[in-house]
C-alpha cells in the first residue's frame, strides 16, 4: 500500500453531496483489466459538455487544480458501486487526500487501501475551510495522519477520526494481504473446524 | 442475547487482535468479469493460489450483449476483459458461468438459483449489490478489487464490525404496491446515507409475508441507503426456495443445515443500535425523480421545491438534480412522457417481476415511441419465462426480449440511453449518466415501468388493474 504521513497542500473544492462513483468514473470505463492511467477519467462525464468538448470552468481544468491533493466534498462521498477505481482514478489523478462530511462505506475502505486518505470533518471545520478557499484562489492546508489534525489556513486546527489499524497501515504502508497471510495456521484450525 | 448479524458474524471470526479488524472467514465468493482481473493478476504477482476454488464462483454479466442470437460482445476491450476471466477461472480452478452457458446469468440472480447462497453464510462479491444475498439470512456485502484479492488468497477478509440498523416494516402492502416500493420508501425517508456503518435486519409483517425474490428486491437496496448489508431472518419461504436447488444441501445434511438455519434469528430482547419503523399500509407505488435513490415520491405526489428545503446543501442538490432530470419543482410527475422502459437488472429481474411486468402488458401495445427492453436476469429465468409465455406477451405488446445480463442497469453492454431520454427503470441508481451519458433514470418497480411501458407516461399502475 502507498504510505501516507503528512501533506501539505492546496485544496480544490468540489463540496457537492452524494458524489456517486458512477461520477468518479463512469462504469462505461471500468473494462480496462489493470489499474493506470484512469486519472484521465476521473470525473468524465461532469469534464465534458454535451458536445463532448472539455468544460473550461470544471474544478479540474481550473489553473488551481494543478498540484492540488486535496479534493474538498461534501456529504456521503463515494456512495455507490464497490469499484475500487474510483480511488485509482483520485489517486491516478493526483490526489492523496478527500476532506469531505461523511464518506461511503465501501469507497472509504478501497481508499485506505491505495493510500488516499478520507479525512471526515464537522460541518463547522468544513464551513471554515470552504469559507477560506471562497476568499483565495490557492489555499494551503497540512494533513498530519500521525496527530490526526488538518491544520486550516487560518491557523487553527481539527482532528478527523480513523480506526488504529488502518492509521498503522497508512503510516508505514503496510500490506493488508501479507498482514491477513500471518493468519494462516489460525485460517487452517478454522477451516479444519467448520470442514 | 444476539442479533442475527451477531450470530453469523462470531460464528466466522477467525481471529481478533486488539485494536485490529477482525479476520473474518468468508464462505463464499462471487466473481465477475469487471472488478476481478487486478486482483488475479495481484496473485500472479505474488505467486499466491486461489486457497479455496470451491468456494468461488464466476460469472459474466456486467458487459454482455443481450441482443438475442447475438453474442458479439461490443468492443474489443469487453472482450479481452471477458476473455481474462476464462483465462483466470481456467488457471485458478473456478467454476465459471460463461457467457453462452444454460446458467448464466447475473451474479446475484444465479447465486441463489443455483442453491449456493444459503443462510447463515459469509457471501462477498466486488460488487455492491451483494447485500440481495442477504434475503437469505447470509451476511453478504460488497468488496473492492483488493479485497477481492485477499479472499482469493486467503479466503479472509479483515473487518470491522458494523452497527445494526433494524427496519421494521409493520402492515400489510396494498395492491399495486410491491417490495421495491418498500425499499424505494425506506430510502426516501432515511436518505442515501441514512444507513452508513450499519447492516440492515428487515423485520416485520410485510417482510415477512414478501416470497424470496421480494425479500432479494429489498435487500438488493440496502447499499442505496448506505447499508454495508441487509438481511431477513430465514423461514419456511427461505426453506422451500432452497430445497432441492443444485447446490443445497441433500438428505441428512440438509436436515443439518435445517437445524441450524432455524436458528438464525435475532433473539428476543436483543437489541439494534438504531430502529426505523415504515408503516407498509400507507405505501404508495414509488418513484424516484432525481440522481439518488433517495429522491423519490409516491406516485400520486409532487416533486418537491427547493424554496421549501431549509439546508443549503440539499438545496442545491435539489435544484441540480432537478435541472439534470429536465423536472419542475412542485409538478407531479403523473401524466410525464418518457422515452424508455427497461425492466431488468438484480434488482428486478427474476420470474416473479417478469409475471407481474406482463401481468400488467398482457394484451396491451407498448406505446407509441416508446422503446422497451425486457432483460431476464439469468438463462434460467428466461426459460421459465419462455415456458409460461411471458415472452409472447412482450413481444406482442412490442418489447424487447433480450438475453440475460446487466445490461441497461449500468450501460456497459452497449445497452444505453441517449442524452436526455427519460426512461422508467427496475434498476436500482438513477445516478447521473448511469444508463447512459446524459440519460435521465426513474426508479420504479416492475409494475410501475410496465403500466409507463403500455401508456408512454408515468402511470399509477393501479388505475390499469
Amino acid at each position: 500500500m502507498n504510505a501516507f504521513t503528512t501533506l501539505t497542500s492546496t485544496v480544490l473544492p468540489m463540496p457537492t453531496d452524494d458524489i456517486d462513483t458512477d461520477q468518479i468514473i463512469p462504469a462505461r470505463f471500468l473494462k480496462v483489466t489493470d489499474k493506470v492511467g484512469l486519472g484521465k477519467l476521473l470525473f468524465a462525464d461532469w469534464r465534458t459538455g454535451a458536445d463532448g468538448q472539455p468544460k473550461p470552468d470544471f474544478p479540474l481544468h481550473l489553473p488551481e487544480a494543478r498540484g492540488a491533493r486535496v479534493l474538498i466534498a461534501g456529504r456521503n462521498f463515494g456512495c455507490g458501486s464497490s469499484r475500487e477505481h474510483a480511488p485509482w482514478a483520485l489517486y491516478d489523478f493526483g490526489f492523496r487526500a478527500i476532506v469531505a462530511l461523511s464518506f461511503a462505506d465501501i469507497f472509504q475502505e478501497n481508499a485506505i487501501k491505495n493510500g488516499l486518505l478520507p479525512v471526515a470533518v464537522d460541518a463547522a471545520t468544513h464551513k471554515r475551510l470552504l469559507a477560506a478557499r471562497e476568499g483565495s484562489t490557492a489555499i494551503t492546508v497540512t494533513i498530519d495522519l500521525p496527530s490526526q489534525t488538518l491544520a486550516l489556513p487560518d491557523g487553527t486546527k481539527a482532528s478527523f477520526p480513523i480506526d488504529g489499524f488502518s492509521k498503522r497501515c497508512l503510516l508505514n504502508g503496510v500490506d493488508e494481504l501479507g498482514y491477513i497471510l500471518s493468519f494462516t495456521p489460525a485460517i487452517e484450525s478454522y477451516e479444519a473446524k467448520h470442514a | 442475547m444476539q442479533t442475527l448479524f451477531d450470530k453469523v458474524w462470531q460464528s466466522h471470526v477467525v481471529s481478533q487482535e486488539p485494536d485490529c479488524p477482525v479476520v473474518l472467514y468468508i464462505d463464499l465468493h462471487l466473481v465477475h468479469e469487471v472488478t476481478s482481473p487486478q486482483a488475479f493478476t495481484g496473485l500472479r504477482a505474488r505467486g499466491l493460489k486461489v486457497r479455496c476454488p470451491e468456494r468461488t464462483v464466476a460469472t459474466m454479466d456486467h458487459s454482455t450483449p443481450t441482443l438475442p442470437g447475438h453474442l458479439a460482445v461490443i468492443d474489443a476491450q469487453a472482450a479481452a476483459q471477458l476473455g481474462k476471466l476464462e483465462e483466470n477461472c481456467r488457471e485458478f480452478g473456478i467454476r465459471l458461468y460463461a457467457l453462452g452457458g444454460v446458467q448464466q446469468g447475473i451474479v446475484h440472480v444465479i447465486g441463489p438459483e443455483l442453491g449456493y447462497t444459503l443462510p447463515g453464510k459469509t457471501i462477498v462479491c466486488g460488487d455492491s449489490h451483494t447485500s440481495t444475498h442477504g434475503a437469505f439470512g447470509a451476511l453478504a456485502f460488497g468488496i473492492g478489487t483488493s479485497e477481492v484479492e485477499h479472499v482469493l488468497a486467503t479466503q479472509c477478509l479483515l473487518q470491522r464490525k458494523a452497527k445494526t440498523l433494524e427496519v421494521r416494516v409493520e402492515g400489510a402492502i396494498g395492491q399495486g404496491v410491491t417490495a421495491k416500493d418498500i425499499i424505494l420508501g425506506l430510502i426516501a425517508k432515511i436518505g442515501v446515507g441514512g444507513a452508513t456503518g450499519h447492516v440492515i435486519e428487515y423485520t416485520g409483517q410485510a417482510i415477512r409475508t414478501l416470497d424470496m425474490e421480494g425479500r432479494m428486491t429489498v435487500c438488493n437496496m440496502s447499499i442505496e441507503a448506505g447499508a454495508r448489508a441487509g438481511m431477513v431472518a430465514p423461514d419456511d419461504a427461505t426453506f422451500q426456495y432452497l430445497a432441492g436447488r443444485e447446490f443445497a444441501p441433500k438428505g441428512a445434511a440438509w436436515e443439518t443445515a435445517l437445524a441450524y438455519w432455524k436458528t438464525l434469528s435475532t433473539d428476543p430482547g436483543a437489541s439494534f443500535d438504531r430502529t426505523v419503523t415504515v408503516d407498509a399500509a400507507a405505501l404508495e407505488p414509488m418513484i424516484t425523480y432525481g440522481t439518488n435513490p433517495g429522491m423519490g415520491i409516491p406516485i400520486t405526489g409532487v416533486l418537491p421545491s427547493p424554496s421549501d428545503v431549509a439546508d443549503s446543501a440539499e438545496r442545491a442538490a435539489l435544484e441540480k438534480a432537478l435541472t439534470y432530470m429536465g423536472l419542475e419543482a412542485g409538478k407531479p410527475l403523473l401524466g410525464r412522457a418518457i422515452d424508455v422502459v427497461f425492466i431488468g437488472s438484480c434488482t428486478n429481474s427474476r420470474i416473479s417481476d417478469l409475471r407481474a411486468a406482463a401481468g400488467v402488458m398482457k394484451g396491451r401495445k407498448v406505446a407509441t415511441g416508446v422503446r422497451v427492453l425486457v432483460v431476464p436476469g439469468s438463462k434460467a429465468v428466461k426459460s421459465e419465462a419462455e415456458a409460461e409465455g411471458l415472452d409472447a406477451v412482450f413481444r406482442e405488446a412490442g418489447a424487447e426480449w433480450r438475453e440475460p445480463g446487466c445490461s441497461m442497469c449500468i450501460a456497459m453492454n452497449g445497452d444505453q440511453l441517449s442524452p436526455g431520454q427519460m426512461a422508467v427503470s427496475t434498476s436500482n441508481r438513477n445516478f447521473e449518466g448511469r444508463q447512459g451519458k446524459g440519460g435521465r433514470t426513474l426508479l420504479a418497480s416492475p409494475l410501475t415501468a410496465a403500466a409507463a411501458a403500455v401508456t408512454g407516461k408515468i402511470t399509477d399502475v393501479r388505475t390499469l388493474f
